[in-house]
């Protein structure tokens, strides 16, 4: 594919609000994430929460799509200087050339949970408050952030659990190549609430400990939340541009449901097909940031499939010790991890993990270190064998 | 701006649309529509584990797509395959609502893992063997319009891999159903190829600023508005009528997909 400019992007997750908070931490190898207890949920497990949620409110007139999810994308937007960007290149291009592509796992359904607590004692019916469409919809999300930036180019939620949010990359990249827009808003937002937490309760993949991707001991997810927005646009080879994306890669296990492929088949070929789609050998990525869930059998599909794409030799790191596992929000945090990876030259590290697993074979960095970085791989994989790798690259690596 | 592609096949399982067979003949008027329940037949391709597992959102949406796939000759697992739904997995979301607002909230954890937008895609890869890329997007009433859109884009990225694109929808139960109300199940399902030695109608599509247009027989009008993914019984009408054509499907902000016809 043709390389797009990434022209903007900004991020809320348990390491605080703006990009700022994410690469001081990304630097210091800190973990943004915390024991406390979310709303009335009472399972032993740690948990990344956006600062501030409880009390963020939507602009006026947009009341209607008030929940946890459409308030951590106004989190976001807020940041970084994310909305004014996004209006200069509405002007520039026209708002009916900017696209919204967003993933999202489960978006506002924490409104419908809540508003299950309240039926009529009589009827069953839910309470006259619920808005279904602007909260609960997968939609709703998308429906948001173009409302709220008055956008009117074409728009799609992507839900494919966990890749969601890197698969919208994939499907905004298409839409630029085929003229159909200039620029896209992209990533996503994945906020907690009680279905996933019981949920992955109830497959026993929670673990009561900060998660250890990689580790030796490593025994579960953690949860987090996250808002993560990037602004691609349509660019050419000399823009003084310094992060791009370079190509995109997608497939399926046709395995299991929420088991991965325990060779990492569809891993596999995700990888290749990004690699492909940047017109580049394997040789030529200079960091993955892993899916690196921290359940023992995800971290060891995933080390066979970069084994068998790129050998032992790239360094690799998982930084779900940070944020938490973002669940839809994943691709979209992970992708701003790269670039701000790129931006900074540096290799993250993963917090929270101490003895890698010496059966696993990638070369795995724990702490944060300094290096030149041209290139980066972003993995995001999910329930239904969902498989998406980005690859991004910047003009001119920072020493 | 617009994007083509050759119609190979096409599945249809509705209210009173029980395959393309024979729904072709009442869309194209040479046969009444006599309104009933939607009948989801069981998908014989999915194991017999899944079978058991899985709910009938992926029955149906899978039903579609393999009689879509079987019209147009191709071997499913070659397709990129895009599933488009407003609300997905109705029944799992009411289920695991329902059990959070009781006491003890234990979850299933088949039904946590079958409540993903994308179980429909996951549960089509293992029953066909695809590891080509499937997509699971949604946007509200105009769901289908946009994975058509998706699906046209992704082939004209990649001409040389055909897509499968299936659009479904299934009722929430209630209290679900009083907020966000789908009047019965529906699924379409189309294969679509930019074209070369295989035959079929071709389309071309492009977004307008104009309205949808309503279908004229008034029940067949109900099914259209009464379930996201009927909005595609325009196109479905004009590629029955085998003539040249026009129809016009309801995307975002009162616009459209208007798409071309030329059998």
């Amino acid at each position: 594919m043709q390389p797009i400019r990434i022209s903007a992007f900004t991020a809320a997750s348990g390491l605080g609000r703006g990009v700022a908070s994410l690469r001081t931490a990304l630097e210091r190898g800190e973990s943004g994430l915390t024991s406390e207890r979310f709303e009335t949920c009472d399972l032993d497990t740690w948990i990344g929460i956006i600062p501030g949620l409880d009390e963020q409110a939507l602009p006026a007139g947009l009341e209607g799509f008030d929940c946890r999810n459409n308030r951590a994308a106004e989190a976001a937007l807020l940041e970084d200087g994310f909305a004014r960007a996004v209006e200069a290149v509405s002007r520039r291009h026209g708002p009916q050339r900017v696209g919204v592509f967003l993933g999202t796992s489960t978006a506002g359904i924490l409104q419908a949970e809540l508003a299950y607590r309240r039926r009529d004692p009589a009827d069953g019916a839910l309470p006259a408050d619920f808005d279904y469409r602007r909260t609960q919809n997968t939609f709703s999300v998308v429906d948001y952030v173009r409302t709220r930036l008055s956008l009117e180019g074409p728009a799609v939620a992507i839900s494919t659990a966990c890749s969601s949010s890197a698969k919208a990359f994939a499907s905004a990249a298409r839409y630029i190549e085929a003229g159909l827009i200039d620029a896209a808003i992209v990533g996503g937002v994945d906020t907690l609430c009680l279905t996933t937490l019981y949920g992955f309760n109830s497959l026993q993949l929670l673990s009561a400990q900060p998660c250890r991707p990689y580790d030796a001991g490593r025994d579960g997810i953690s949860i987090g939340e996250a808002a993560a927005l990037v602004l691609l646009e349509r660019g050419s080879r000399d823009d003084e541009a310094s992060t791009w994306l370079l190509g995109c890669g997608e497939s399926c296990d046709a395995y299991h449901m929420s088991a991965p492929h325990p060779e990492g088949a569809g891993a596999r070929l995700a990888m290749q097909a990004a690699l492909r789609s940047a017109g580049l050998e394997a040789g030529a990525i200079d960091y993955v940031n892993l899916h690196g869930t921290g359940t023992p059998s995800n971290d060891a599909a995933e080390d066979k499939a970069i084994e068998a794409v790129f050998g032992r030799e790239v360094p690799c790191s998982s930084t779900k010790g940070m944020t938490g596992h973002t669940l839809g929000a994943a691709g979209g945090i992970e992708a701003i991890v790269c670039m701000l990876a790129l931006d900074a030259g540096l290799v993250p590290g993963s917090p929270g993990t101490r003895e890698i697993d010496a059966t696993l074979n990638a070369r795995y960095e724990l702490e944060p270190r300094r290096a030149k970085l041209a290139t980066a791989l972003s993995n995001s994989f999910g329930f239904g064998g969902t498989n998406c790798s980005l690859v991004f690259g910047r003009s001119s690596p920072a020493a | 701006m617009t994007l083509a592609a050759t119609v190979e096949g096409i599945g249809l399982v509705g209210p009173g649309l029980a395959g393309w067979s024979a729904s072709r003949e009442i869309l194209a008027g040479r046969a009444p529509y006599a309104p009933g329940a939607t009948v989801i037949p069981m998908p014989e391709a999915l194991p017999a584990t899944e079978r058991r597992r899985s709910g009938k959102t992926v029955r149906l949406a899978l039903a579609a797509g393999l009689d879509a796939a079987r019209m147009a000759g191709r071997d499913a697992s070659a397709l990129a395959a895009i599933f488009a739904s407003s609300g997905g997995e109705s029944e799992n979301c009411h289920a695991i609502c329902e059990a959070l607002a009781g006491e003890d909230r234990l979850i299933s954890p088949t039904r946590f893992h079958n409540s993903v937008h994308n179980a429909a895609a996951g549960y089509w890869g293992i029953a066909t063997g695809a590891m080509a890329p499937s997509d699971a997007i949604g946007a509200f009433d105009a769901s289908f319009a946009a994975g058509l859109l998706e699906a046209l884009v992704r082939l004209a990225a990649d001409p040389s891999q055909a897509a499968l694109l299936i659009a479904y929808d299934t009722p929430y139960p209630e209290p679900l159903n009083a907020s966000r109300t789908i009047a019965d199940s529906f699924a379409v399902a189309l294969v679509l190829s930019a074209g070369g030695a295989k035959a079929g109608p071709r389309i071309a599509a492009w977004l307008d600023e104009a309205p949808s247009a309503a279908m004229d027989e008034t029940a067949l009008e109900g099914v259209r508005t009464g379930i996201p993914a009927a909005r595609s019984l325009p196109l479905l009408r004009a590629l029955a009528l085998e003539a040249p054509g026009e129809a016009s499907l309801e995307y975002l902000d009162g616009k459209s997909l208007r798409v071309r016809v030329r059998p």
